[in-house]
């Protein structure tokens, strides 16, 4: 009997070291960020007039130009970070699988047709594309996600579609299909479950180019709009006032490094696990 | 249970004139060449050749798993008035699975990892017979599990394959494939991954299943005395080409075509002193 509990499942985990350490780092920042929807020392957006305060007892980050505490910012723009890098995640990887899933399943003239389009998106600069769509639609949190999710497809359809095509010609898939099975049968159930290897270590990677995709473009300024903030808003907002309050950017920047490297490590975790089983 | 006079002449599963072509890589390959036989009720036909003589592509055009885009069909291949070459998926289904079932070479990897054994014998049952309950299915499943000589069927039934021998599993393959007591069982060589004492017990069970349940088995192998062993009938290929075919007995002891001679010269024989 295969055990679904979690020692059991750590086990079969090939570096469990990198897995552990990325998993604890992930789960510092989730507590952030819970925690910051709890309780947060003061309104991130109240200002006040103790204005570019250094650390202090009262500010553990000290205040922005506004002031405004940084470590109550940072609480609410990691849970902002947070939530567009999940959104875009699952849209993109969502349509990304599902369109791989589909093109490389069946082949022929719609693979190619989707397969190229796709490769037309991937030209771009995710960033770009992002860029051109909330430009278009107007700047908002879910736009954001939207526009990262979407410039996020190409590479899940492209990783999605050689495992899918790797995995349709499996005797068991063949199989599968030789019971009459149909193919939403076949997809969802025999070959999509298979390919959890890869695409969990895609995930991971993703997550951390879309946590870096949303606080690029907000340092650009598009995205959440002020007075709300997302982290790589707060730093694109303190950079001139970077050498009074140093913690003004070293605190969002300081989170964003642990998202993405907790997300990192956990990936790398499970990556060697593609090279063992077979 | 015994039927009626059994209509040994009269063929479930005919071939006319398949003719199989991947035109893929530029110049046109051919893989099956005008090749036409029947398959008769409760019979067991053997298929042999070497390595890429167009045994096993027979095999998948009979399954219906051939990828039609890369390959040009030509002939028919006609199953209960169906021609099983040219229908569309949605027909092919209704009998892949109930009618037609097929096993594989490979039994380490023809079952999924990630699904109890019991799952996977009950496919079949779930696409076809849809109205009965959970139980009944899985009454099914045990005892098709314990016609093909599973020890034990109940508690195999919550495993996974990881957890089975070759031999297990390729009894679980061959339970799989029989739950709904198919017409056609095509065996794409089912024994070469196994050693050779399971593979007398495997042979042993399809000779079995085509007793009792009058299931028709195309028993693909370039295992010449194998082959004479366990079918009626015999089919020798060769690049695509049927060279010869006939009575088993006879086309093995008396070959006509040089191809056949030379591949029967070639079982080792034990010479037994007198």
């Amino acid at each position: 009997m295969v055990s679904l509990r979690p020692r059991a499942l750590l086990a079969r985990v090939p570096n469990r070291g990198l897995f552990c350490a990325g998993a604890v780092i992930t789960l510092l920042v989730i507590a952030l960020v819970i925690v910051g929807m709890v309780w947060m020392p003061y309104e991130p957006t109240a200002m006040s007039a103790d204005r570019l305060q250094g650390v202090s007892v009262a500010h553990p980050l000290g205040t922005d130009k506004m002031g405004r505490d940084i470590l109550s910012r940072v609480m609410y723009g990691s849970r902002i970070t947070l939530l567009v890098a999940l959104g875009t995640m699952a849209i993109g990887a969502g349509l990304g699988i599902l369109v791989g899933a589909v093109t490389g399943y069946y082949g022929g003239i719609v693979d190619e047709v989707v397969m190229r389009v796709t490769d037309g998106l991937f030209a771009f600069p995710s960033v770009l594309l992002a860029l051109v769509f909330v430009s278009l639609f107007g700047s908002s949190t879910l736009n954001v996600m939207w526009a990262l999710g979407i410039a996020f497809v190409p590479s899940f359809a492209r990783v999605s579609r050689s495992e899918v095509i790797r995995c349709k010609h499996l005797d068991y898939v063949k199989n599968a299909r030789l019971m009459g099975v149909r193919d939403v049968r076949v997809i969802f159930v025999h070959i999509l479950p298979n390919m959890r290897g890869v695409l969990l270590s895609n995930l991971m990677i993703g997550f951390n180019n879309a946590v870096l995709s949303e606080a690029g473009l907000s340092f650009l300024g598009i995205g959440s709009q002020p007075p709300f903030a997302s982290l790589g808003q707060m730093i694109s907002e303190a950079q001139e006032v970077f050498f009074i309050v140093p913690s003004a950017v070293l605190g969002p920047g300081l989170v964003i490094v642990l998202m993405v490297l907790g997300f990192s490590l956990m990936g790398e975790g499970l990556r060697s696990e593609e090279g063992r089983m077979a | 249970m015994q039927d009626a006079p059994l209509s040994q002449d009269k063929p479930i599963l005919a071939i006319r004139d398949l003719h199989l072509e991947f035109h893929d890589h530029g110049r046109p390959e051919v893989v099956v060449e005008d090749l036409s036989f029947e398959l008769r009720r409760a019979e067991i036909l053997g298929i042999v050749g070497e390595s890429g003589s167009g045994k096993s592509m027979t095999a998948l055009a009979i399954a219906g798993l051939l990828n039609r885009h890369a390959l040009d069909c030509s002939g028919t291949i006609l199953f209960d008035g169906v021609d099983l070459l040219h229908c569309g998926r949605a027909t092919l289904r209704r009998y892949q699975g109930d009618e037609i079932s097929m096993i594989f070479q490979e039994p380490m990897t023809s079952l999924d990892p990630l699904q109890r054994i019991g799952m996977q014998v009950e496919e079949a049952l779930r696409i076809h017979r849809a109205e009965l309950s959970a139980a009944e299915r899985r009454k099914m499943a045990i005892r098709a599990m314990a016609a093909a000589g599973l020890p034990d069927p109940e508690q195999v039934y919550g495993m996974y394959p990881h957890e089975l021998s070759g031999g297990m599993r390729q009894r679980v393959m061959i339970a799989a494939a029989t739950v709904l007591k198919p017409q056609i069982l095509i065996a794409d060589e089912p024994t070469t991954a196994l050693d050779v004492t399971t593979q007398a017990q495997i042979i042993a069970l399809l000779r079995t299943i085509n007793a009792e349940d009058q299931t028709a088995i195309v028993f693909i192998s370039h295992d010449l005395s194998l082959v004479r062993q366990l079918c009626h009938r015999v089919i020798v290929m060769r690049k695509g080409v049927a060279v010869e075919s006939g009575a088993s007995d006879e086309v093995f002891r008396n070959p006509r075509h040089p191809y056949t001679k030379a591949l029967v010269d070639a079982i080792p024989k034990v010479v037994l002193e007198r």
